[in-house]
């Protein structure tokens, strides 16, 4: 996670999901969701102009550049990348089903210091 | 005689007391005062029964307010898709909750989009927020 993340990112963006770290995306990924966010993955969750602009231009000054995270995945969700999947493997589909983890965009239910931007496996704990 | 510094002081003066009327309303936002809001809005005073209706029914979508505040909106709740924590809304439960009417206009705005495919009107606002206020 860039040590500066702007106000608006977390006020607005973490409202609803966590604050995910710009890394994990390409430009060309933020940039779509940053121009649809009236119609964003089954929400309405559109913001100012002035705002649109200011994490906008964060999120491509700090996106994903890394080979892995180069390439753009399906419907521009972290959790289709090829890497996400890979990184994910030994986790057996029914504890994803668990009503403890609900969902995979809640990156902090099992990666405890996911908010610090902290994804190392020995902070990992998986609920019951 | 009305010389420069008078003037002036005059001038500043003015310039607080209009700060004040105007910026006093948004500053000073609370549940009562944006209940008041939108019953002037409507013309109606809110109902806080056919609110809590409004709150748990589905309509036409997948989701209901409920699906994300919970019902009883008393307790911190989860996000229907993302289970991110969203905390209590009922203002007896949340002292931050319906203190700021630029915050109010935008969730209305944001989450009636999702519940609806429309924006709330006025009354329906004014029944939501007398359901709330109400709850102790």
């Amino acid at each position: 996670m860039p040590t500066q993340v702007p106000t608006v990112y977390k006020q607005e963006c973490a409202a609803c999901h966590m604050a995910y770290p710009p890394g994990m995306l390409p430009a060309p990924s933020w940039r779509r969701i940053m121009t649809g966010l009236d119609r964003h993955y089954g929400t309405d969750a559109s913001l100012e102009p002035a705002q649109v602009q200011q994490v906008s231009a964060w999120l491509l000054a700090n996106a994903g550049t890394y080979k892995r995270v180069r390439e753009e995945p399906p419907e521009d969700r972290i959790t289709r990348s090829a890497w996400f999947a890979r990184k994910h493997r030994e986790v057996d589909p029914a504890v994803w089903k668990r009503v403890s983890i609900k969902s995979a965009a809640q990156c902090s239910t099992c990666h405890t210091q996911a908010e610090q931007g902290n994804f190392d496996e020995h902070q990992v704990r998986i609920p019951r | 005689m009305l010389n420069f510094r008078k003037f002036r002081r005059m001038a500043v003066e003015t310039g607080i007391g209009l700060a004040l009327i105007g910026g006093l309303p948004a500053m000073a936002a609370t549940p009562q005062t944006e209940l008041l809001r939108w019953q002037q809005a409507a013309g109606q005073t809110g109902d806080a029964a056919k609110g809590q209706v409004f709150f748990g029914q589905r309509h036409g979508g997948e989701w209901s307010c409920a699906s994300c505040h919970g019902q009883p909106p008393t307790r911190d709740n989860q996000h229907a898709s993302t289970g991110k924590k969203i905390a209590a809304l009922a203002p007896a439960f949340n002292a931050e909750r319906l203190t700021d009417s630029a915050k109010v206009d935008k969730w209305f705005k944001r989450n009636c989009k999702d519940v609806l495919s429309r924006e709330c009107t006025a009354i329906e606002k004014a029944d939501v927020l007398a359901y709330l206020i109400g709850l102790k």
